[in-house]
């Protein structure tokens, strides 16, 4: 008897009775169908982050000095310098004070606007490009100027695009605005990237409390020189400061992997979740089968004696429960297909942002595995209790 | 001397029901050949369906031997039993036993699809089996669609698919009116002149008389064994005079 003709016994045994297959198989339908949901907001996510990681550029390095050694802290001119002594391995670097101090046109306070101390080349480092009037030079930040650049946010809703040479003050000090930025987020926004202002550094840390910058931004010259270009700077730091918790040097590439790998520990958390009602789903089956094998103990006693060994009975036991539950399978594979776009559809509407959620090819192959595996290991039981039956008991039973 | 198909041998069949032990064989021998006709005929709990289990290798002596074809049963596998019993033996039940999600050709095909025969050449013979019992026009029919003495014609097709060396009958008529009765009997006989060998279980003498030799049971013991002619003398009757 051949595997084939198991297969088209069991197809017909499951269609013959099509509402109670069904019911058997809505357990492993909403098992995988959520699995596949889960996993597939989960891959869009991380799309989404990785993208929004990209445009920022992961070659991009955080320098934050938390503290002072016991040789004092770090001068702008020795952070400068460790980047100047490796040209092979950086590109770029910008201090950055953040200030806590409000934005004022006149008499009104902008309460979402940020202003930032930034170095000259903070622009590059992020691929901003100056639209109108002039960018920072060396001299700003040498001469400590009041001169700043805005977002467009800034020249276009709050001064009507006519914003160079006009003033603005930043915790009592009036500064110039210079120059202008192009556009950078799709749309101009209240708080957004738009909505800001930068002045040199060294400006900003006079009017800073501590006097001193903290914070630097770096980029490699490549992704590839990231961590080289961490452990330089950690090296020259640590010989500086003389503590290794003074400082900390955060890459992008270390952030992303970090959220990407939060967002997998909740994928797997909730896929986890889901797979247990697999397992239901799996009992559920192995349920109807034992009922099943109850009802054709007859049929199993008239094919024993007709010459069926225990092994076709346990076979043609295990492949029903495997059909089933892999036709449970699919279904629930094509309604989490379904789902998923119609998430995709609601989240992309919700957010105004893009985010696919697909369920990857290898998570369909695996959901349909797995759910053929669940029918092999719970039909097993019923099946074996099918193949053991004495054939006098079983062509006795009505 | 032609070694017999079926051989008993001193076999015995015991059931312990708590306390009391039931001997549903007891000590029984006899010899059937090929090309036999032979009814086992006995009152209700004498021991014949125990007896036609074990023919059948549905289940397996107490003690002693039966011998299938020269082979000793008590010996065999489950594994062998059941290629035996595809092999070796077909089955005609009074209760028909068809499988009813399965047309009739489905059904006669059973059999030899457990042999391992090639798909083409099962519908073959199923058809030639079915047309063989007149049913030839039916073969797609489901067998709740067929009368009762149909539906045995079906199952005799079943037991002939494998061309079987004894053909079991157990109460073949049992539910089935005198005129279908005589057809199925009719069809047993048949089976006999064509040479095959038929072993006929039954509890009725009328029906008994359609074979040549009669094997009488009584409380599991073989109280007769020989030629119809004279086997229903009342010496022969287990002394009830029925
Ligand atoms: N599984 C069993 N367990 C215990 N006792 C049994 C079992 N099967 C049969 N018996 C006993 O063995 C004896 C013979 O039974 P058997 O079924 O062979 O009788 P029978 O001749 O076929 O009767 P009937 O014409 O009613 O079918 C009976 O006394 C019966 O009660
Ligand atoms: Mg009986």
């Amino acid at each position: 008897m051949k595997i084939t003709e198991s297969f088209s016994l069991a197809i017909s045994n499951i269609f013959s009775s099509k509402m109670r297959s069904f019911l058997t198989m809505l357990g492993i339908i909403i098992g995988i169908a959520a699995v596949m949901v889960i996993v597939g907001l989960g891959n869009g996510m991380e799309g989404y982050i990785t993208d929004s990681f990209a445009s920022v550029g992961t070659n991009v390095m955080t320098v934050s000095i938390t503290g002072s050694g016991s040789s004092g802290t770090v001068k702008e001119e020795e952070m400068f310098a460790i980047v100047e002594e490796n040209p092979a391995c950086f590109e770029y670097i910008s201090p950055m004070v953040s200030m806590r101090s409000s934005v004022k046109i006149g008499s009104d306070t902008l309460s979402y606007t940020t202003a930032t101390g930034v170095g000259e080349q903070y622009f590059d480092i992020y691929g901003y490009t100056v639209a109108e009037g002039r960018g920072f030079r060396y001299m700003d930040m040498e001469k400590r100027t009041r001169a700043c650049i805005v977002g467009c946010y800034v020249d276009q809703v709050l001064f009507d695009g006519q914003s160079l040479g006009e003033t603005l003050r930043i915790g009592g000090e009036v500064f110039t605005i210079v120059g202008v930025l192009e556009q950078i987020d799709d749309e101009i926004d209240e708080g957004g990237s738009d909505d800001a202002v930068y002045i040199p550094y060294s400006t900003a840390a006079r009017l800073s409390y501590s006097g001193t910058v903290s914070s630097y931004i770096v980029t490699a010259v490549s992704d590839d020189l990231v961590d080289a270009g961490q452990e330089i700077i950690e090296d020259a730091l640590y010989a500086i400061l003389r503590s290794s918790n003074a400082y900390s040097v955060t890459t992008m590439a270390a952030m992303l992997e970090m959220m990407t790998e939060m967002i997998d520990l909740v994928v797997l958390i909730l896929t986890v979740i889901a797979g247990i009602s697999l397992v239901v789903g799996g009992i559920g089956i192995m349920n109807i089968m034992l009922v099943s094998v109850s009802e054709r103990t007859r049929e199993i006693g008239i094919r024993k004696a007709l010459g069926a060994k225990e092994r076709f009975i346990l076979t043609q036991f295990v492949i029903e429960a495997a059909v089933t539950s892999a036709i449970g399978g699919i279904i629930g594979i094509i309604c989490g297909y379904g789902l998923s776009s119609v998430a995709s559809n609601v989240i992309s509407n919700m957010m105004g942002e893009t985010l696919t959620v697909a369920p990857s090819v290898v998570s369909i192959a695996v959901a349909f595995g797995a759910s053929a595996l669940i029918g092999i290991v719970f039909g097993f039981l019923p099946a074996r209790k099918a193949a053991r039956l004495n054939p006098i008991d079983a062509l006795r039973h009505d | 001397m032609k070694t017999p198909l079926v051989e008993f041998r001193s076999v015995c069949k015991t059931y312990y029901m708590g306390e009391d032990i039931v001997r549903a064989a007891d000590n029984i021998s006899f010899s059937i050949y090929e090309n036999e006709f032979v009814a086992i005929v006995g009152k209700s709990g004498s021991g014949k369906s125990t007896c036609m289990n074990i023919i059948g290798c549905l289940d397996v002596p107490t003690s002693g031997t039966y011998l299938l074809d020269g082979r000793d049963v008590g010996q065999m596998d489950k594994n062998e039993l059941a290629e035996i019993r595809n092999e070796k033996l077909g089955f005609i039940f009074q209760q028909y036993n068809l499988l009813p999600k399965m047309n009739l050709l489905e059904n006669v095909e059973v059999p030899l699809m457990y042999a391992g025969r090639p798909k083409g050449e099962r519908r073959r013979i199923a058809k030639e089996m079915l047309e063989k019992v007149g049913l030839g026009d039916k073969i797609r029919h489901k067998p709740n669609q067929l009368s009762g003495g149909q539906q045995q014609r079906v199952s005799i097709a079943r037991a002939l698919s494998n061309s079987p060396s004894v053909i079991l009958a157990d109460e073949p008529t049992g539910a089935l009116d005198s005129r279908t009765s005589r057809e199925v009997l009719g069809m047993l006989q048949d089976l006999h002149q064509q040479g095959n060998t038929v072993v006929l279980i039954t509890h009725d003498n009328s029906i008994a008389a359609t074979a040549e030799r009669i094997i009488r049971l009584a409380d599991g013991k073989v109280i007769y064994d020989g030629p119809t002619e004279g086997a229903f003398s009342d010496e022969h009757m287990g002394g009830t005079g029925a």
